[in-house]
């Protein structure tokens, strides 16, 4: 790719961006969001056409009107978002749009396929599996073998191990390593260091829509590459020894929750977070956190158990109750949950104390303390775009959950309860969660963290709890943890190593 | 004389419920797409007024027929415009659709030197076998004593079916209808298929109604089709989109109807309001599954019904 442009808005996603991918190589693209990676990608697979440049496959320019066009020439996405039909099989799916499927269908002559090709990458899938069984995984798999069906060459990967366990992401990378061989292509766009060192063998880094350097694997380390993405020196977060632990200031004894189905979530669960300590909880998205997270806040009501802040049981108090008791609450969903999307940063940086002083004057509000209030806070937190009657929702993800962590911690609290805090984040702004998470644990504050991402989780919790279906299946103090027993624990293996 | 009473029974119910054969499976097409179309109704009214001014002024059943395909399909472009290509709301659209649709058959009735209304037509679908086969005891009446239209919608249901479940284009007219994001990244052009459906359910609701003016009740009322076009939406739902199912299903609405008449013969003392009214609880508790999303869903809606797509917004 050679010169690449292309503008949103007046604003430059890709800045004269240059970009070779070898045969059979496994090409990383690493930057912050908005770094212009995905842009570039989405104009290699033909989604957006670029303002000037031109792509060049094996030495001929060529021009993609449409992800069809790209397709047709070998050159396949595999998008964070998949694009399967969930009502159809993995086969039905494999055959939708395909060029050289005969309009009569043959289930046979398509499941005899989808084995040929997962056997060839060791990549086994049902192909008469219904998509909406299989786990999350293995959907990934059928957008892959998808496009290898379709004999792509060069194959797109945006951030495919975002939903993975770390198992799955081992096989993934197995699977990649074995494409490659086979002479494929891959571009491969993560923003973690660790995996591009795992199964990269070229490394491009972007900043501000430009390339800013490219390397052979091997030869960088993770420093320097870090270097290159945020533009300066990182402060990895660190966490200094042990703080003070004081008193329980959050304890759920026994507690049981049903999910939206009306199933048991949450199956009978127990912990105690003391002050100053941050125990965070692993496990793969739907496997209790969030019926756990739910009860905890009081918006969900347990069927069993009691929940304890600072000695007193809430169990069956309100929300508001619970907040004057001391709970900050950071939910996953920042827009909807955890800020009103319609009203100003100011606005919802008063959400949860405009009922007392000094927000409220009797019955009024005082709109000179929203104003000097919310200044001082957007100030402090440093959220950028800001704008005088700016509805919070057009603030980037960054800027979003900078105002949500303001609110939260800026009120007389002793529990901060945080869930996937630095989801969607770049480098820079969960940099600054996290250490604004550690801030509050040497403040005395009890922390209970929520993530799907085990780096995050190890980096920052004293104690880490695994959870899985609905249960707490294992129990690590920081010093003894590892990613790779947390991992197995996650995907339902047990300590005694049965499946 | 009682036996040949409950099959003249069982034929009737046939016949009344080709109409809404038709319109039924024109629907699936539509709905299949994500395309939710109310105007059914109006689309049977425009089809059946069309077929039946064409036998006669020019005294052309097939003329009727095709005319009123593409009446019927001109009807629904209307509602294929304002749904695809507009994105409005599709249940209002698809109601404007059948008041039109209502009033301009009226009109077109009433209206000037043709004044159909009240008029029998001077040619109808007539069946096609008499004697021999038909007279079989039992199955003759039932198998071989129908007009062409009926054969040809059996023929119709068939093929639906296979091309829905067995072709390349019906996986990807149900891609369409239950992901279209995924359906448009494989390739598929959504507004396209969405058109082509949204169309051909109309001809064929527009022939749906043609079958009443021209084979079942060939004379012209105002409004001659009842409320067939609202017991075909109903059927769709009973037959959880399913081609075969909605032929059933449209028998049994037309043996509900034919109940009537048949139990006053027996001398069966029921309020014939009350048997009449049959059909339309059923169309109710349809819509009562329609208008929840989840019940809908678990019967095997199409996830992206009456759902507008645009692309911009993925």
């Amino acid at each position: 790719m050679r010169g690449i442009n292309k503008s949103f808005y007046g604003v430059k996603a890709n800045d004269d961006v240059d970009f070779d991918l070898g045969v059979g190589e496994v090409h990383a693209l690493l930057g912050e969001n908005g770094a212009g990676k995905s842009t570039m990608c989405s104009v290699l697979a033909g989604l957006y056409r670029p303002d000037s440049g031109e792509i060049l496959l094996d030495g001929e320019p060529v021009a993609f009107g449409s992800p069809k066009d790209a397709l047709a020439a070998g050159v396949g996405m595999v998008y964070q978002h998949f694009r399967l039909v969930m009502n159809f099989t993995v086969a039905e799916n494999l055959a939708l749009g395909h060029p050289d499927v005969p309009t009569r269908l043959s289930e046979k002559d398509l499941v005899a396929k989808a084995h040929e090709l997962g056997d060839r990458y060791d990549f086994p899938v049902d192909p008469n599996a219904y998509v909406w069984q299989l786990s999350v995984g293995q959907q990934q798999r059928v957008e892959i073998l998808k496009l290898l069906y379709r004999e792509a060459r060069v194959l797109i990967l945006d951030e495919p191990t975002a939903v993975l366990t770390p198992q799955e992401g081992e096989a993934l990378f197995r699977t990649m390593r074995l494409m490659a061989e086979d002479g494929r292509s891959l571009i491969f766009v993560s923003h973690k260091l660790n995996e591009v060192k795992a199964v990269s063998d070229r490394v491009t880094v972007f900043r501000d829509g430009r390339v800013v350097g490219s390397a052979d694997t091997v030869d960088a380390t993770p420093k320097d590459l870090a270097r290159m993405m945020v533009g300066r020196d990182l402060d990895l977060p660190k966490r200094s020894g042990s703080a003070d632990r004081g008193a329980v200031v959050l304890s759920v004894r026994d507690l049981a929750v049903n999910d939206d189905r009306g199933l048991e979530g949450l199956r009978g669960v127990s912990i105690d977070i003391r002050q100053g300590e941050v125990v965070g909880i692993a496990g793969v998205a739907g496997n209790g956190q969030r019926e756990l997270t739910h009860a905890i806040a009081g918006l969900r009501a347990p069927t069993a158990g009691t929940v304890e802040l600072g000695g007193k049981d809430v169990t069956s108090r309100t929300v508001a109750h619970r907040i004057d008791a001391g709970l900050a609450y950071v939910p996953q969903s920042r827009l909807g949950v955890g800020l009103a999307s319609g009203l100003t940063a100011e606005e919802n940086l008063a959400l949860k104390g405009y009922r007392k002083p000094p927000y409220a004057k009797g019955r009024l509000l005082d709109q000179d303390v929203f104003k000097s209030r919310g200044d001082k806070l957007i100030d402090d937190f440093d959220v950028r775009g800001v704008r005088p009657g700016l509805p919070v929702r057009l603030l980037s993800g960054g800027n979003l959950q900078k105002v949500l962590f303001a609110r939260e911690v800026s009120q007389d609290h002793i529990v901060l309860m945080a869930r996937s805090p630095t989801r969607g984040l770049d480098v820079g702004a969960t940099e600054q969660v996290r250490n604004q998470i550690l801030a509050e644990r040497d403040a005395g504050i009890g922390v209970l963290l929520v993530s799907e991402d085990l780096d995050e989780l190890l980096s920052l919790s004293d104690r880490i709890l695994v959870f899985y279906e609905g249960k707490v299946v294992g129990e690590f103090s920081a010093e003894e943890a590892t990613p790779e027993e947390i991992g197995l624990l996650m995907a339902g293996h047990t300590e005694e190593g049965a499946a | 004389m009682n036996e040949s009473a409950e099959i003249g029974l069982l034929v009737l119910a046939i016949a009344a419920g080709t109409p809404v054969v038709y319109a039924a499976v024109g629907e699936i097409l539509a709905e299949r797409a994500g395309v939710l179309n109310l105007g059914v109704q109006g689309m049977m009214l425009v089809g059946a007024v069309a077929g039946f001014w064409a036998v006669f002024t020019v005294e052309s059943l097939w003329l009727g027929v095709l005319l009123s395909l593409i009446v019927g399909a001109a009807a629904a472009a209307i509602h294929a415009f304002n749904s695809i290509t507009l994105r409005v709301n599709q249940i209002v659209s698809g109601l404007a659709l059948t008041i039109f649709g209502t009033g301009l058959s009226t009109f077109i009735g009433r209206a000037g030197e043709t004044q159909l209304a009240g008029e029998p037509a001077p040619k109808s679908f007539e069946p096609l076998l008499t004697g021999g086969l038909a007279d079989i005891p039992l199955i003759g009446p039932l198998v071989f004593g129908h007009d062409i239209l009926v054969y040809l919608s059996w023929l119709l249901v068939a093929a639906t079916s296979y091309y829905i479940f067995r072709t390349k284009p019906g996986l990807a007219l149900r891609a369409v209808g239950e992901d279209p994001p995924s359906a448009e990244s494989a390739g598929i052009d959504v507004a396209k298929v969405r058109y082509i459906h949204v169309l051909v359910g109309g001809a064929l609701a527009g022939l749906g109604g043609a079958y009443i003016s021209l084979a079942l009740v060939p004379s012209w009322t105002d409004e001659p089709i009842g409320q067939a076009g609202w017991i075909a939406i109903a059927l769709v739902i009973l037959a959880s989109w399913r081609p075969w199912r909605a032929l059933f299903a449209a028998y049994l609405f037309g043996a509900a109807g034919q109940l009537n008449f048949y139990l006053q013969t027996q001398g069966v003392d029921i309020p014939s309001n009350l048997l009449a009214m049959l059909p339309f609880v059923l169309a109710i508790l349809a819509m009562l599954v329609l208008a929840s999303g989840e019940r809908a869903r678990k019967l095997g809606a199409p996830a992206a019904l009456a759902i507008p797509y645009s692309r911009e917004q993925r």
